[in-house]
């Protein structure tokens, strides 16, 4: 074994040294707090393992999100250096032709990402429905769920390759445009089109996720309520939108929530594709640019203050499902 | 121990690592073997301890860099931490505003060093940098470093913007020759695309560079605006005076256009204008090779991108010539870049590294190493590795030629690094010229 | 402690099991007859759109250097050829100022397991707590920690990074597992709450008549019952976390040391994006440990999950 391989396991041993060192303080700290907890004079003890159990959490939050939220939240009404500029990070947010495309981009991706993504997914999800191999048939579609959205970008980079006319292909979709006799295109280059392509990629990844979460609410409709529509006389289509959809209503609210949620934070698809080029970026790659790669951290706050806003909305609609369900419990 | 080159153990990973192996070991060996004489670096002391720096190079570059101040290591016992990373731009203002700035940050343009030392963290640069810097710097150099009135980060390496890059033998095959003023360019850029096939253009162009792309292109718009316009003009236009919807820099996009726009001229191995922003500027002239194109506009740097074994010389595969100016009698005039180490601590051991790097010692070795230069007075332009190399340092050191620092790099970020290069890949992409300009002139904060 | 167990596991495992074919209580003939021609051709279709991309990929990553970025990977089948060199290339070669793939695959795991056990333990504590230890405020406090799903992370970098800084935690392992294990928890503890909320009250009241603390129901009847929706869960972190960029940027200080393969991947991409045989290599090695957590532990994934939200 020669030196270099020998100091490449050692640094790997090490680390991995580190890594169980990591996990067993942190299991021990957590067993240690809820054994001494549990040894808490009676009379206070339901406080303190009220306490034990959930200040851990509330209090990274609190740190980690919360306080930094609000920070954020100030910074957006400076100019990120402590001087208090009031609207004008806003104002200049929505007369910059390029930060307003930024925000319409934004839009056309929360729009389409969920919807599609949704609707492939179950539909695919009732296609193959008790069909042999169904197993396989999943598993394919849901595959991109566990790639990152980095090496996503670069699978995708690689479909979309371009070489001009004359040029042997290297990516599969212009080769596909070349068999059917059209002209290569430049699919990341091409505004405004080039956006849907980088929608399809978070599409692509999304699909398998809502998927297997519709595949197995629609599992569990109950049978007796489609046979008696059956009974009356309804066709299968009838049947799908009458009783199949109102039967996984909030599977399709949380698919469609976390999905939407996922699109809005987007970031690595669009960073790692185009770099926001070719009028592609959207407001969470954009917010990143203009913080710490063009140095106006009161422009950044603003964008990530309107993200804020934009999730707000579907935040407000999941408590209050979420409520319901409380009551009806 | 003889078996154990200093490469394999550098090859280990983290530097780190191999720092505390040169360390704990005998004395590190020059290129040539010879042992390392530590009588050169009594001047800086013994301070110890660690320096981290901070930068954007990477690969082959930063291993030469690493090696540059391996001697420096083991004479000052000082332990250097490098990390090299392409998200530098982004990651330096992540780590000065979450209070994490390195020791040293070699920070690629004077417009980004200004922001960085806007946030108040940069500590002035110590008297021996400063008075290294006025012994062997020039004064517009030495200028690009300071901020405000003082002076804080001294310039490292540097490169001339603005060559050519060509074919000596493909020139002589077509009987051409390297022309010496603007127009003699462009006729002979009209009589090498009489030969045009269904992929040979003159001109190979590329401006892909990620988040970045589109800054090859402004590189064409300086040249042509210092060289049609003059040096007070290009000042001017940099500061913000001159807006680029002025005749001056109109001027300058109608030329470069002229090139970079025309499906008759561009783009030589890759296909039509629209391949331009794809192509990226690591790939763009390699073309020159294939014969599918014959003039690549790039700088010195672009040494580096030619495959091993490409005969780089005036008679070899490829060569380059200045971009010639409008006139032939016009004084010399070309652009350039660098790069400038900035201190965020005045500790001893930083202070100390910090002047090693701005010395006339270690230009001479770095560029000893191949693939830069530096426009340090005090190197030795033999020194150089390459005749490319050695002909860029002696147009930095030269005092008759009207220099220039690179004028995106000067410029507020929302025109230098944001809205200069995309507008210039819309203006590729087909945009009219003056709706480019104007749209330019809108960011400028 | 002999307390009789509900099934409450079973209960969620079977309606939500990937791949359940076996037909019970389930609306098999309406299947059958929307599972017509069509569908099965619409299906079909899908899956083979959904596939391609990534064996393009695998199949390029084998491919020589020459060959991926001359012809393409399609042509392997009239010319085949094979090579490992790419994958010794990205995994093996390394400089003095940057390590190979194999050191960044090393950090991604040290990195990747403690930065789903610390959230998963932690939120899993908080959601017992937010169902079954009733105190004031606990409602609104609930909301609230769900509502925190939509600070996006960019927000929050550099408050916590100053933070950091002065903890002396920075560009260290155990950075980047706090800022995980922050970015985590809303998710986490919802989820885990839905599910735990679930277990049946007279299960845990009788517990607590026979004078059970909290501490012992946590770990003698919600711990074990809660195992099907703690592997769902984890899995995601984990996937969530093996598959990051941002947190990694901005906490692991970009160093070779701590950095994921993530970050070197990007900077690939960034740095050699015409390299197509070193970026398809690469890529797939990134891909290896999801794809091996994903086909061996599928069949957990989607019970947590679910738990709350199939009732309809």
């Amino acid at each position: 074994m020669d030196l270099a391989t020998y100091r490449l396991l050692q640094d790997i041993g090490g680390k991995l040294a580190l890594l169980g060192i990591g996990v067993a303080v942190f299991l021990a700290v957590v067993g240690l707090i809820l054994f001494l907890a549990d040894r808490a004079p009676k009379k206070a003890r339901d406080k303190v393992q009220l306490a034990v159990f959930v200040a851990p959490a509330l209090l990274l939050l609190l740190v980690g999100l919360v306080w930094p939220a609000l920070q954020t939240a100030f910074t957006a009404f400076t100019d990120g250096r402590g001087t208090f500029t009031g609207f004008q990070n806003f104002v200049w947010m929505f007369t910059q032709p390029t930060i307003v495309t930024t925000l319409l981009n934004t839009v056309v991706w929360v729009v389409l990402v969920p919807a599609l993504s949704t609707a492939i997914g179950l539909a695919y999800a009732v296609f193959i429905d008790k069909s042999h191999g169904e197993k396989i048939l999943k598993s394919l579609v849901f595959l991109p769920m566990a790639i990152s959205f980095v090496g996503a970008g670069i699978i995708w980079r690689f479909v979309y390759e371009y070489r001009s006319p004359g040029y042997e292909q290297i990516g599969i979709l212009n080769q596909i445009i070349v068999w059917t006799g059209g002209e290569p295109q430049q699919f990341l280059i091409n505004s405004p089109f080039n956006t849907l392509f980088l929608i399809v990629v978070m599409i692509w990844i999304q699909t398998g996720f809502a998927m297997v979460v519709l595949s197995a609410a629609i599992k569990g409709v109950p049978l007796e309520i489609v046979e008696a529509a059956r009974l009356d006389g309804a066709n299968s289509w009838r049947i799908f939108w009458n009783v199949t959809v109102p039967g996984i209503r909030s599977s399709l609210v949380v698919v469609v929530t976390t999905i939407t949620i996922a699109t809005l934070k987007v970031f690595d698809i669009v960073r790692t594709m185009t770099g926001g080029q070719y009028e592609t970026s959207v407001v969470a790659n954009e917010m990143y640019t203009q913080a710490f790669r063009l140095g106006e951290p009161g422009q950044g706050a603003a964008l990530a203050l309107v993200l804020f806003v934009m999730v707000l909305p579907i935040v407000i609609y999941n408590v209050r499902v979420m409520r319901k369900q409380k009551e009806v419990r | 121990m003889t078996t154990r080159t200093r490469r394999a153990a550098l090859s280990v990973a983290g530097v780190a690592v191999a720092a505390l192996a040169l360390s704990a070991c005998a004395p590190p060996t020059g290129p040539g073997g010879e042992e390392i004489d530590c009588t050169d670096y009594e001047a800086y002391g013994e301070p110890g301890g660690a320096v981290e720096v901070y930068a954007t190079i990477q690969g082959v570059e930063a291993d030469q860099l690493v090696e540059s101040w391996a001697a420096y290591e083991f004479c000052t016992g000082t332990e250097i931490q490098y990390t090299g990373t392409q998200e530098f731009e982004t990651q330096i203002n992540v780590r000065v505003q979450g209070g994490d700035a390195p020791d040293l940050a070699i920070i690629p343009q004077p417009g980004l060093l200004q922001r960085v030392v806007g946030s108040g963290s940069v500590v002035a640069a110590p008297a021996e940098v400063e008075s290294n810097v006025d012994e062997y710097w020039s004064e517009s150099w030495k200028e690009y470093g300071t901020v405000d009135g003082t002076f804080y980060a001294a310039p490292l390496m540097a490169s001339v913007k603005g060559y050519i890059w060509y074919s000596p033998n493909q020139f002589e095959e077509l009987g051409v020759e390297v022309p010496t003023t603007w127009d003699e360019l462009m006729t002979l850029t009209e009589t090498l695309a009489e030969g045009n096939t269904d992929t040979y253009r003159p001109w190979c162009v590329g401006f892909g560079s990620g988040d970045a792309t589109g800054w090859p292109g402004t590189d064409w718009i300086e040249d042509l605006v210092l060289r049609q316009s003059g040096p007070e003009a290009y000042d001017a236009w940099v500061a913000g005076e001159l807006p680029f919807s002025s005749p001056e820099v109109t001027a300058a996009f109608d030329s470069a256009g002229e090139i970079l726009r025309s499906a008759d001229y561009v783009n030589g191995g890759y296909g039509g204008v629209e391949s331009i922003n794809s192509t990226t500027f690591n790939d763009g002239g390699l073309t020159i090779l294939e014969d599918q194109c014959s003039l690549h506009h790039q700088a010195s740097f672009y040494e580096a991108q030619w495959p091993e074994g490409t005969d780089v010389s005036e008679n070899g595969d490829v060569w380059a010539f200045l971009t010639p100016p409008v006139n032939a009698d016009d004084p010399a005039s070309v652009t350039g870049g660098g790069e400038f180490v900035a201190a965020f601590n005045d500790e001893e051991a930083t202070a100390s590294l910090q002047a090693f790097l701005s010395s006339a010692e270690w230009a001479n070795i770095r560029v000893g190493l191949g693939g830069v230069i530096s426009a340090n007075q005090g190197l030795d332009p033999a020194n150089a590795g390459s005749e490319i190399g050695r002909q860029s340092i002696e147009i930095l050191q030269g005092s008759d030629t009207v220099f220039r620092f690179d004028g995106s790099d000067l410029m507020p970020a929302a025109v230098g690094s944001a809205s200069f290069f995309t507008e210039l890949v819309n203006w590729i992409g087909g945009k009219d010229t003056a709706q480019t300009l104007s749209d330019i002139d809108a960011t400028w904060p | 402690m002999a307390t009789p167990i509900p099934d409450v596991s079973r209960k969620s495992a079977r309606r939500t099991e990937l791949g359940d074919r076996t037909p019970r209580t389930k609306t098999g003939r309406v299947k059958q007859q929307l599972t017509s021609k069509w569908a099965t051709t619409a299906a079909i279709v899908i899956a083979v759109v959904w596939t391609l991309p990534t064996f393009g990929l695998l199949i390029s990553s084998f491919r020589p250097e020459s060959e991926v970025n001359s012809t393409g990977w399609w042509t392997i089948f009239s010319n085949p050829s094979f090579t490992l060199d790419n994958y010794t290339s990205v995994l093996v070669s390394s400089g003095a100022s940057s390590a190979s793939l194999g050191s960044y695959f090393v950090n991604s795991l040290v990195i990747a397991i403690p930065g789903t056990l610390i959230p998963l333990g932690l939120a899993l504590m908080a959601a017992y707590a937010f169902a079954w230890i009733p105190f004031k405020g606990s409602g609104p406090l609930f909301v609230t920690v769900f509502a925190l799903q939509i600070v996006p992370l960019q927000m929050a970098l550099i408050p916590l990074l100053q933070i950091f800084t002065n903890m002396g935690i920075n560009g260290s392992f155990i950075g980047v597992w706090i800022a995980h294990a922050i970015f985590g928890l809303p998710l986490a503890t919802f989820l885990l709450h839905n599910f735990i909320s679930e277990i049946p009250g007279d299960v845990i009241e009788a517990a607590r008549v026979d004078g059970a603390s909290h501490t012992q129901i946590f770990t003698r009847i919600i711990v074990p019952l809660s195992l099907p929706a703690i592997a769902s869960i984890g899995i995601f972190q984990f996937l969530w976390v093996w598959n990051d960029l941002l947190v990694a940027l901005v906490f692991s200080g970009g160093t070779a040391d701590v950095a994921p393969l993530t970050q070197r991947l990007a900077e690939l991409s960034g740095s050699r994006g015409s390299d197509w045989h070193l970026l398809t290599a690469g890529a797939f090695v990134s891909l290896v440990v999801p794809l091996i957590v994903f086909f061996g532990l599928q069949r957990f994934f989607v019970r947590g999950l679910l738990a709350g939200s199939t009732k309809g």
